[in-house]
């Protein structure tokens, strides 16, 4: 079983609706003994950044997941709840995240040709050979982001071309994070959840 | 870099596709969770539902549909056709849908775009226009209420504007070129493209491969969308894919 953190930061259910799609077992959770009992946390979020830690902070949440991932268990963050790991975003102003993986959450800066948010599909470079996820290597999922994840190449499994380089998929120890949305990028998205739930989580 | 979109465009009445010939003679053509599955199948990168019922008990059907087709296709789905309210934005995309797109209302009542974005971000807010050419000035004129509305507004102006109020992408029909199979309006899309930064969408006008590349190559627009040649099986999504990438064409397949 795994737990998606329902913490009223966007909808939770299109994520909810692929996993049982894949006839994989996941509930909607705030509760701290839910969250404890599931084998694995996966941390959704749409939205600005200042308002979903605020949020996960005054919910006592933010604890539960650092306790638990600190006790090995892992954890999938999509899109805004893959930001949320880093340390910290500078989206309207400066804000403390879970400091789960080192880096910071930064703006795309407005180039010639490259709109602002990244909306839509871009293709997967791969970085680094050494984990389940080597299949999105050069594969299209789907992204609708303003910011990114500046963080260190060690923890970039794949990457996307953006002006700049964006890392779509993260990893620090069993803390894994995508910047796209697994959950609307088709069979190749499906595979992630799929490989997160019975990879990952699994074996953990 | 971005791929280039292809997206199909599924006319909803009832909570059924149906497909006619310029709204009219509809035919009941399936399920639309069946049909949006196999387009995604093919590999279309988008869907975009338009909600042609008629009658505001029939619309409330349309948030079922997105919640049926939601369980089973996992790709970005834009739904527009007569929505008017924040509420109704918001029942849609509670429902699944990523985007919903705005024509009429966005016309009548333009602070509906800026309610909608600051409550749920600009990208889920699209303004459809419906364009067509005045014969005597040679402007583009906006249409509303399926094209059957003539207004004042001149396209590129209202393009602006609308982007100006909060909207995060644009799709644009031509009415001259919708139904012809002669290719899209690309001088159309030149110069909305000059005019503004958010991404637009081709509409109206695709009969053969070609249009689509020359949509592509000679216009700024980041997705093309159709509906009969793809419901009628003249064109696949995979065709046209292996072409425009073969075109040079930036496209996911």
């Amino acid at each position: 079983m795994l737990a998606i953190i329902d913490y009223d930061a966007g909808n939770t259910y299109n994520l909810k609706k692929a996993f049982d799609y894949l006839q994989l077992e996941t509930v909607l959770t705030a509760d701290k003994a839910v969250i404890e009992q599931c084998q694995g946390i996966v941390l959704p979020g749409v939205g600005a950044f200042a308002p979903a830690i605020a949020n996960l902070q005054a919910t006592g949440l933010d604890q539960i997941i650092k306790q638990q991932v600190k006790a090995g268990k892992p954890l999938l963050g999509i899109c805004l709840g893959m930001q949320l790991l880093f340390d910290s975003s500078t989206e309207y102003g400066w804000h403390q995240g879970l400091g789960l993986i080192p880096g910071q959450v930064v703006a795309f800066e407005n180039r010639p040709g490259f709109k602002v948010p990244q909306m839509g599909w871009n293709q997967n470079e791969l970085l680094q050979s050494q984990n389940p996820f080597t299949f999105l290597a050069d594969e299209y999922t789907y992204f609708v982001h303003s910011y990114y994840a500046n963080c260190d190449p060690q923890y970039i499994i794949t990457q996307v071309d953006y002006a700049i380089k964006v890392p779509a998929m993260v990893k620090c120890g069993k803390i894994y994070g995508t910047q796209f949305h697994p959950e609307k990028s088709g069979q190749v998205g499906l595979q992630v959840l799929a490989t997160f739930a019975k990879k990952v989580v699994t074996s953990a | 870099m971005l791929a280039k979109r292809i997206i199909p465009c599924l006319d909803v009445d009832a909570g059924r596709v149906k497909k006619g010939v310029n709204f009219v003679n509809l035919k009941d053509v399936g399920d639309p969770a069946e049909i949006a599955a196999n387009y995604q199948q093919q590999g279309a990168d988008e869907l975009v539902f338009l909600d042609i019922t008629a009658t505001n008990e029939q619309r409330r059907t349309m948030v079922e549909v997105v919640e049926k087709v939601s369980r089973q296709v996992f790709m970005p789905l834009t739904v527009g056709g007569g929505i008017t309210s924040v509420a109704q934005i918001q029942a849609l995309l509670k429902a699944g849908a990523d985007k919903v797109s705005l024509n009429s209302a966005a016309v009548a009542d333009p602070q509906l775009i800026t309610a909608g974005a600051k409550k749920f971000g600009n990208q889920c807010i699209v303004v459809a226009i419906d364009v067509k050419i005045n014969p005597q000035t040679g402007q583009p004129m906006v249409y509303t209420h399926g094209g059957q509305q003539a207004t004042n507004l001149e396209a590129v102006a209202w393009a602006k504007k609308v982007v100006a109020l909060g909207a995060g992408e644009l799709l644009v029909t031509s009415m001259d070129q919708d139904g012809t199979k002669n290719g899209f309006a690309i001088e159309l899309y030149q110069k909305l493209a000059a005019a503004i930064d958010v991404p637009i969408i081709a509409s109206g006008g695709a009969g053969k491969i070609q249009d689509f590349i020359d949509v592509f190559q000679q216009a700024e627009v980041d997705g093309a969308l159709a509906a009969s040649v793809f419901h009628y099986g003249e064109l696949t999504i995979p065709e046209v894919k292996q072409r425009l990438k073969a075109a040079g064409v930036s496209v996911r397949c």
